[in-house]
């Protein structure tokens, strides 16, 4: 009856400090997940060991997979913790924050740079004006489906935990800001300013920085077809570069 | 130009407001609690209203105005509710120049389908994530303008208090940084609250955890009026949750989903009985008193639980796919079952607070240069809410308070640089001292357990049903909360990455607004939309054919109660058995 749930959770106060495990163990309840578990600590922070800890901080905002915000490390995985169901995790279940963003606190990180990198490939459609202008292009069904399946992404950084190329040394940009040049660039508004997001992927920190290792797809919570994005932005840019260079 | 405007809040109504003011070559620091892309409007699924008239069935703007209006139970000021609705079609419009990828007819033109309340389908979509994908596009267009060095952004960091000069003006607020916790002030010459809705006050909602309400409780304990407080819309369907109640859209229901539940045996289609006219599309507080009814006074939920089946194993599979691909990945993730084989199983939620801030037909609150757009103010819903219309109307605020905010900042005589800086420290020092008060708090009250017993309450006695002997033990409940509170103790002091000190602020907010919500209630002896009370079962329009405006005073709420412009449509009985009768447009 009375089933406990054994977490264990990295821990650290601080970017400068030391982090450690902490274990916790928080009563069962069917259809329970990790953010529901998180909010009992906050609501009893007490540690396995029955001495009171401060609660674990962790980031999160929809707590229905739409948002991103309360992505991490679930028994080694990268996943969101509002759609990780505990009956389906091996026990004890190991929480910690993602590795590829600086740590602020606990299992919260900074993933600013996910931002700035959208605006460095200028993901987004020059309009004209905000002024009423009648509607935009029309567009096929087709069209529509496949850009619905990119325009999906929650930048919630799974892409970037598992891609390998990603890390401190490296200024690549990730598979996620790469499929969003794929989505502006498809649509007709959009292509009319392709050039300047592709000559921005042929920059450092590029599309050349991908190493093809294909993990972004396998652990993208949209499924969103980044591999098929990235092939067809290599193709892009290397047509940018011999006939951009011829048209000069 | 070289004033200032501040936008609080990274959702549709903060992000449109930001785009109109850069447009207009006005300098702006947009601040928002999490990264804007994470925000609310994220959650919502079905649709934004306009009367595009894509299917040739005749709709226009007059029939979504009256049935903006009709399903609101006529509580709404008409004027600025008409002007939404003329402004729908271009504001759909816009949002396709920008990219949104909304679904398509074979045509190539936009698609359209129906939800609660319309005879019409006037509901333009992007799978089941229009939300999401509205403020994509909006997020893209600000990141176009801060490369451009017109926009500034501060994402994380929280608003903590507006700084008003001696005339009584909006003149800055103060924010803290969550990452540092540390206390700046940004002066301004006009701020635009667009901060959300307050379903944490309800503790579990279809809402997201940020929603507490708490900036425009800090907007009414600084004076701004509240308005229609008591109007909480409980949406018919959601998937009931420890951690939150999650919402299945009613494009469900609008894409041929049926409500039910077993009645001597056999399956029962209420809503489709009960009311032939519009059966599953009735709107949503009607569909929620009718769940309600069912799960409670004839006990014939689900397993004899609160529950009904909601159900679209009679649709194809590919269409559910096309349309609804969202939602039902949300079920099937949180719940585990396919609903293209198996009934979902929901019950209502707490979903939208039709109420609060009061503002003027300009987005201005009671509170000169304080502006307000989104689901923080009260202006386009009167009594109930129709799918479709929240994001149309967080937009179209938007789109006003921008150019209504530059407007007022050039009529002022002096600019917030001419103030003195005193006025700034000063503002910047009390808030210090308050976190400071924060966090000395060490008593042995925990903050979110006292936040879960405030839920409880209001939701087993503020939300569906409404009886007032019970709103009167949930105010006296509340006032003892609000006791308890200051023996709430927030443990270690360490301020880098605190969550504990951020929300026990928050929750005295959602205490306070608790109040507004509850006597408002209370007072309002009446039925009209959203607010139901057994003991006055029927709209009394000779004596509550009124706006609720809220004052705060420490010891309470101060209620008055102001005329409603009825000036284009003449109130007359709301029902949905039987079809809606026409309105006559005069001119």
């Amino acid at each position: 009856m009375d089933k406990e749930i054994t977490f264990i959770i990295k821990r650290c106060k601080d970017p400068n400090a030391t982090s450690y495990w902490e274990e916790f163990k928080v009563p069962y309840f069917s259809k329970m997940n990790v953010v529901s578990a998180l909010m009992e600590i906050q609501k009893n922070p007490v540690n396995a060991r029955g001495e009171v800890t401060t609660p674990v901080a962790w980031d999160c905002n929809c707590l229905e997979e739409v948002c991103g915000a309360c992505t991490m490390l679930i028994n080694g995985k990268v996943r969101q913790s509002c759609s990780a169901l505990i009956d389906k995790l091996e026990q004890p279940i190991r929480l910690a924050p993602l590795t590829k963003f600086p740590l602020v606190r606990d299992l919260v990180v900074d993933r600013q740079v996910m931002f700035a990198n959208l605006s460095k490939v200028s993901a987004w459609i020059e309009i004209d004006g905000t002024h009423d202008m009648g509607p935009g292009p029309k567009i096929p069904q087709k069209v529509q489906e496949l850009a619905y399946e990119l325009s999906k992404c929650m930048t919630c950084g799974s892409c970037m935990e598992a891609c390998p190329n990603v890390n401190s040394n490296s200024k690549f940009i990730g598979p996620a800001a790469i499929a969003q040049v794929d989505l502006i660039n498809s649509h007709p508004t959009g292509a009319l300013q392709k050039e300047k997001r592709l000559l921005a992927l042929m920059g450092e920190g590029g599309i050349a920085d991908c190493g093809n290792a294909q993990n972004c797809e396998k652990v993208c919570p949209k499924e969103i077809p980044l591999t098929r994005s990235i092939a067809k932005l290599n193709r892009a840019t290397t047509l940018q570069g011999i006939f951009g260079w011829l048209g000069k | 130009m070289d004033g200032k405007v501040i936008v609080i809040g990274g959702g549709l109504a903060g992000l449109m407001a930001t785009i109109k003011l850069a447009e207009g070559g006005q300098k702006v620091d947009l601040f928002s609690l999490v990264p804007c892309k994470r925000s609310h409007s994220v959650c919502a699924q079905g649709g934004i209203n306009a009367a595009v008239n894509t299917k040739g069935e005749g709709d226009s703007t007059w029939e979504h105005f009256d049935d903006t209006i009709y399903g609101g139970d006529f509580l709404a000021n008409q004027p600025p509710v008409k002007a939404m609705i003329e402004a729908a079609p271009s504001i759909i419009y816009l949002m396709d120049r920008m990219g949104v990828t909304f679904n398509r007819t074979p045509e190539g033109f936009i698609d359209v389908r129906r939800l609660g309340g319309a005879k019409y389908s006037r509901t333009v979509f992007a799978g089941a994530t229009t939300g999401q994908q509205l403020i994509y596009a909006l997020d893209e267009q600000v990141r176009r303008f801060e490369a451009q060095g017109l926009v500034k952004r501060f994402e994380e960091w929280e608003f903590l208090s507006l700084v008003l000069d001696d005339e009584g003006r909006c003149r800055g607020i103060t924010v803290q940084d969550l990452k540092s916790l540390e206390i700046e002030v940004f002066p301004a010459d006009a701020v635009i609250l667009a901060t959300g809705g307050p379903g944490m006050i309800f503790g579990r909602s279809t809402n997201s955890t940020i929603n507490t309400g708490n900036a425009a409780a800090i907007a009414y304990m600084q004076g701004a009026t509240f308005a229609n407080g008591e109007f909480i819309q409980i949406h018919p369907s959601a998937i009931p949750g420890r951690d939150k109640l999650r919402l299945m859209s009613e494009s469900i229901r609008g894409d041929g989903g049926r409500v039910w539940v077993y009645k001597d045996g056999k399956p029962w289609y209420f809503l489709e009985e009960w009311y032939p006219a519009y059966g599953n599309m009735v709107p949503r507080d009607i569909a929620t008193r009718a769940i309600f009814k069912v799960c409670v006074d004839m006990k014939l939920g689900v397993d004899g639980e609160n529950k009904v089946y909601l159900d679209i194993s009679h649709l194809d599979p590919h269409e559910i796919d096309r349309k609804l691909a969202g939602v039902v990945d949300i079920y099937e993730k949180f719940v585990g079952d396919d609903p293209r084989k198996v009934p979902m199983q929901t019950f209502p939620a707490v979903h939208y607070s039709m109420g609060g801030l009061w503002v003027d037909y300009n987005q201005m609150t009671s509170i000169p240069g304080l502006f307000a757009a989104g689901e923080c103010e009260y202006q386009y819903h009167g009594a109930n809410r129709l799918g479709g219309n929240s994001l149309v109307a967080a937009l179209y605020a938007g789109m006003v308070a921008g150019p209504k905010a530059i407007e007022y900042t050039a009529s002022l005589t002096r600019s917030h640089a001419e103030l003195p800086l005193e006025l700034y420290e000063s503002a910047k020092k009390e808030t210090q001292a308050k976190n400071a008060a924060l966090f000395d708090m060490q008593g042995t009250e925990n903050p979110y357990r006292l936040h879960e017993e405030l839920g409880e309450w209001m939701v087993d006695n503020v939300t569906i049903v409404r009886e007032n002997d019970r709103l009167k033990a949930t105010d006296e409940k509340i006032q003892e909360l609000m006791e308890r509170y200051k023996n709430i103790g927030v443990g270690s002091g360490e301020a880098w990455g605190n969550q504990i000190v951020p929300f026990t602020r928050r929750l005295w907010g959602m205490m306070t607004l608790a109040r507004v919500i509850t006597l408002g209630a209370m007072l309002r002896n009446e039925s009209r939309g959203g607010h139901y009370k057994p003991e006055f079962p029927e709209r009394d329009d000779e004596n509550w054919l009124k706006t609720t405006r809220a004052d705060y005073s420490p010891s309470g709420p101060r209620f008055s109660y102001e005329p409603v412009d009825i000036s284009s449509i003449k109130p007359r009985k709301r029902r949905y058995d039987v079809a809606k009768e026409g309105s006559k447009q005069n001119g």
